[in-house]
């Protein structure tokens, strides 16, 4: 039986392994036990969001289910030998070194994987210290109030006579600015504090983030909105997303959007086209008679359902990041500008012109992904006044599209800051990787 | 009367000190905290030389600098720029934007008081 037809067996041998009835598993995972019993016997086909869900419970990898442990454990060697720049391995023994030192084998690939995540930490702190604008205010505010703590102090110790009514305005003064500079910093640290712990992005603030957290959180697919919900109903339900007016409106016009575009291109109609025509954003677009925009989005929500790797960006006309799904190895900046040369910023020349591109990460292991990307006017039109455009891009990794090893891609980068691409024409500041901070 | 220095800063207690420090040593000190209309003050004040902070509110010290220079009344008025950020890149801007010296926060008051005397000849 193939690898994967074993599936179910895998998942019982789990369950059973953690002392878990089936009536148990089948709860938390929201199916009947009877339809988790013909799973477990592999009379039943298992992927997508189910597979996950029931990994979710039994705290494992979902490949770890699907394709067996050693499967897994070897890509993750084979992954962190392609990794190590300057040092030649020969990934093709990894299945030795699994075999013969099994315990050495999952240490280091678990170092790897924590490596990955603390690169992905560094990334995202360093832009956020460059570019944060509520970072930059803060620190503008604690040196000016040291600034002034500075001075004041300075006068009262250094300085000969001093009128008693300037001394006690000055005494004031430096307790209001101790009171503020204690606030200032705690405030700073408050903000810095995140999880950091490499899986997650760090000291989560502004609307769009917390939208974009949310989202994580439900897998990026709003089941609500899918069944023809209210987005009110879902508001209602998601706290976090209304405690402040700017992240409820954010998300508000968010899932206003989701709901739209659910309407228009139903989410199992969508799966069903894919199937039939591919990942192919214009045929889908002539299928369900939509715009390109709404088309690759749909693609992205039907993806995630079936726990597909995807990632989709969106910008405004400025090139200002306006919602973000990374995906492994792609990952989208917080803060400041991406790379220029990504197919949504072409896309931003080339007006309602779809752009279809494979595109090669920089990094240690240059991953090629296929992108779509189309700009498309977001106003009403009115004569004589130029539209407001909206570009999107659809993210696929080589793994999902397959693409043939001939297929010439564009080189891109992160962000110019810490990209290591050099003589790239692009290039819009040094990097601190090759150029120091 | 001694020389008379206009100093542009959004910062109350800042303010304060450094009025202090300048006035005690013989200096007339006005002050002004709004970037918008800083050029105005200018303009109405007619100090002998200007101390210009960076980070105004609506306007930056930056943008006032380049106005001045590019106006034949203030291009030779003596402008030490305050600023919080003491890179190399910031120090050229400063320089580019035709500052005639370049400080960064926090500065010691001496230094404050030596960098005004030689920028008015004192």
């Amino acid at each position: 039986m193939p690898k994967r037809g074993l599936t179910g067996s895998r998942i019982r041998d789990r369950r059973i392994s953690q002392g878990m009835r089936q009536v148990a598993l089948a709860r938390e995972a929201g199916i009947s036990a009877a339809y988790l019993n013909l799973i477990e016997h592999n009379r039943r086909r298992i992927g997508g969001k189910l597979l996950l869900e029931i990994s979710r419970v039994l705290e494992v990898e979902p490949s770890q289910l699907s394709e067996g442990a050693e499967v897994a454990l070897l890509e993750k060697l084979r992954h962190a030998a392609l990794a190590q720049s300057g040092v030649t391995v020969d990934a093709g023994r990894a299945e030795e070194l699994a075999g013969r030192f099994p315990d050495w084998a999952h240490l280091l690939a678990d170092q790897q994987q924590r490596l990955e995540g603390l690169e992905r930490t560094v990334e995202a702190l360093t832009d956020r210290l460059t570019h944060d604008p509520q970072l930059a205010a803060s620190m503008h505010e604690v040196i000016s109030v040291v600034t002034a703590i500075r001075s004041t102090s300075a006068i009262l110790v250094d300085g000969g006579d001093i009128d008693v009514e300037w001394q006690a305005r000055f005494h004031r003064n430096l307790y209001e600015d101790s009171q503020r500079l204690a606030e200032s910093s705690q405030a700073l640290v408050a903000f810095l504090d995140g999880t950091g712990d490499g899986e997650t992005e760090v000291g989560l603030t502004l609307p769009q983030e917390e939208v974009e957290k949310w989202l994580q959180g439900c897998g990026y697919v709003v089941d609500a909105l899918e069944a023809g919900g209210a987005v009110a109903d879902v508001l209602r339900g998601a706290g976090e997303l209304t405690g402040a007016a700017t992240t409820e409106s954010f998300a508000r016009n968010y899932l206003e959007r989701y709901r739209h575009d659910a309407g228009l291109m139903p989410l199992d109609d969508v799966i069903r086209a894919i199937g039939e025509h591919g990942i192919s954003p214009l045929e889908l677009a002539q299928v369900f008679e939509c715009a390109v925009p709404v088309v690759l989005r749909r693609i992205a929500i039907a993806l995630a359902h079936q726990g597909q790797a995807v990632g989709i960006v969106a910008c405004d006309s400025s090139g200002t990041l306006s919602f973000r799904k990374p995906l492994d190895g792609f990952p989208l900046p917080r803060f400041g500008a991406a790379c220029p040369l990504w197919p949504l910023f072409q896309a931003l020349s080339r007006p309602a012109v779809p752009i279809r591109s494979v595109v090669e990460q920089s990094g240690h292991i240059a991953r090629r992904f296929q992108t779509f990307a189309i700009a498309a006017p977001i106003t009403v039109p009115v004569f004589d006044v130029a539209p407001v455009y909206e570009a999107t891009m659809l993210i696929l990794p080589d793994d999902v599209v397959d693409l043939a090893e001939d297929v010439i891609a564009t080189p891109i980068g992160f962000s110019c800051r810490i990209c290591p691409r050099a003589g790239c024409k692009a290039r819009r500041e040094p990097s601190i990787l090759t150029d120091g901070f | 009367m001694g020389k008379r220095v206009l100093l542009i800063e959004d910062e109350p207690n800042i303010i304060e000190a450094i009025r202090y420090i300048l006035s005690r040593d013989g200096f007339a000190v006005d002050t002004h905290s709004d970037g918008s209309t800083a050029l105005q003050a200018i303009a109405a004040k007619a100090p002998d030389m200007v101390i210009l902070d960076v980070m105004l509110p609506n306007k930056s010290g930056f943008e006032i600098l380049r106005e001045l220079r590019s106006d034949a009344a203030t291009e030779g008025l003596p402008v030490l720029m305050l600023t919080a950020r003491g890179q190399k890149k910031d120090r050229e801007m400063a320089e580019r934007f035709g500052a005639s010296q370049f400080m960064t926060k926090p500065f010691s008051n001496s230094e404050m008081l030596e960098s005004v005397r030689t920028l008015l000849g004192s």
